[in-house]
């Protein structure tokens, strides 16, 4: 457990001894706001919700959050730093999880930021409450979905764009999966059984489901598991391909 | 000890490593000499337990640096080739998180990172990110980093590459200092070096044991007894 915490400390010291937190965390906040206002019509809906703010996080992330998991393991191979994190005493495992956990926590400060909007939502009328919280929960489990896909990805190689490229197609792909376009490609020559669970596999539906209010055991669960699953697989890259 | 049995790396067709088999006891200085791309780092990388042999395996203090690797790299301090680190933090916080996660208590953090800075002479630019360091300040991050925890067994891969030649003295003599209960390898292509600090060189190439010997032995080989000379008649075919 020392090591997770560890490699996390640093690497969350990390992003704040570079620019990077600090443009990602403002971007956040501009583009949060200009879809909420200008495009979500927060003020014309005439409802006490924040309805209009999370509905266009999960387009946010997609291209967000790879650009912040794209160095997680691509900028170690590049650095040559990955030769001295996998020779301290620690298992891969705990610097993987350490380093998810860093910028998990990260997305999560950034999304705490929003809070300004929360208030405003209470100011202006009487909002349900409940649902905000239910809402920042699903946005922040997907926010860790995106970021376990892409921190897998980025383990593959030493190219930060390669990186940030696949994570945006990987994260795209899994957020339409419960939309025509992705379900025809694999109709006519899979079962239905397969389609159901490649349709259940969609970013969308479990976090619509949880920012609607309602959070299901099954959509939690989703979430977990897909992290788990990810940082799994980003384990087994780092056995099978330590170097370059 | 370490004790490397028949140690063989294979990249695709390319034979690194070759069945190596050596042991170090405490107390010895091994020199790793070689051409460059004569499996060297590859070795070294393998002992250090960032890259798994094809085959063969390496014992460190008794323990597989395979199977249990964690118990293995917590003897084990290692500079690799080139001392990559994190350029955006300082070295104050770099060895902080080093002594961290290698596990020494916090009580006596302080007193040791303070005994380390003053060893390699880092006071001056603890709170200046790593990568504004000059190549000669950086490698002795690197070296920081692999004694923090006072291991038994240091792996160095080129500890002076980079250093002026007042660094490369007191590098030698720190190693020379280390010495006596630890067991040290390090590689280098500098021959003076190996006179300097080793007690012993292993001299490869193409992943291969040419000689296995004191520098002094080496030296004898030869009527001018210059290792440069016995360097380049054991090397010189594998080299070409």
């Amino acid at each position: 457990m020392n090591g997770v915490v560890a490699v996390m400390k640093r690497e969350l010291a990390s992003y704040f001894a570079t620019p990077i937190a600090y443009v990602f965390i403002v971007i956040f906040l501009v583009l949060a706001s200009v879809f909420t206002f200008y495009i979500g019509n927060f003020y014309e809906r005439g409802q006490a919700d924040l309805a209009a703010f999370f509905t266009f996080h999960p387009w946010l992330y997609l291209f967000l959050v790879p650009a912040l998991s794209m160095r997680l393991w691509a900028e170690e191979r590049k650095s040559g730093s990955i030769e001295l994190l996998m020779t301290l005493p620690i298992e891969v495992w705990q610097a993987v999880v350490g380093k998810f956990l860093a910028a998990w926590i990260f997305t999560g400060i950034a999304l705490a930021l929003t809070f300004p909007l929360w208030i405003t939502v209470n100011y202006l009328g009487d909002p349900d409450n409940g649902v905000i919280v239910a809402a920042y929960t699903g946005s922040f489990l997907m926010a860790g979905g995106f970021l376990a896909v892409g921190a897998c990805i980025s383990a593959t190689t030493r190219n930060q764009v390669i990186a940030f490229i696949l994570s945006v197609v990987a994260c795209f792909l899994l957020l339409l999966a419960g939309f025509e376009l992705v379900l025809n490609f694999f109709a006519g020559w899979t079962p239905q059984a397969v389609l159901d669970a490649i349709a259940s596999l969609s970013f969308l539906t479990h976090f619509n489901n949880i920012s609607k209010g309602v959070i299901d055991a099954r959509d939690i669960v989703y979430f977990a598991l897909l992290i788990g699953v990810c940082l799994y697989a980003n384990t087994i890259v780092l056995h099978l391909k330590k170097a370059d | 000890m370490i004790d490397c049995q028949g140690l063989t790396k294979q990249y695709g067709r390319l034979r690194a490593v070759d069945d190596l088999s050596f042991r170090v006891q405490p107390g010895e200085v091994l020199g790793f000499l070689g051409p460059n791309g004569a499996g060297k780092t590859t070795t070294m990388r393998i002992v250090a337990g960032f890259l798994p042999a094809t085959e063969g395996r390496v014992l460190v203090c008794g323990f597989d640096i395979e199977t249990q690797a964690t118990e293995a790299k917590r003897r084990i301090g290692y500079l690799p080739e080139g001392a990559p680190s994190y350029p955006e933090m300082t070295p104050r916080s770099f060895l902080e998180f080093v002594a961290e996660v290698r596990g020494i208590a916090p009580a006596k953090r302080r007193s040791r990172l303070e005994e380390v800075f003053q060893l390699l002479h880092l006071e001056k630019v603890l709170d200046q990110t790593i990568e504004t360091l000059s190549k000669g300040y950086k490698r002795r991050v690197g070296l920081a980093q692999a004694i923090v925890h006072d291991p038994e067994v240091l792996i160095l891969d080129e500890p002076t590459d980079g250093l002026d030649p007042n660094q490369k003295y007191e590098v030698r003599e720190l190693i020379g200092r280390m010495a006596k209960n630890k067991i040290i390898v390090i590689s280098t292509h500098m021959l003076e070096e190996v006179e300097a600090v080793c007690n012993r060189a292993i001299i490869i190439a193409r992943g291969k044991i040419l000689a296995d010997d004191t520098p002094q032995g080496l030296a004898s080989r030869v009527p001018s007894r210059r290792l440069d000379e016995v360097f380049r008649s054991i090397t010189g075919g594998a080299a070409a």
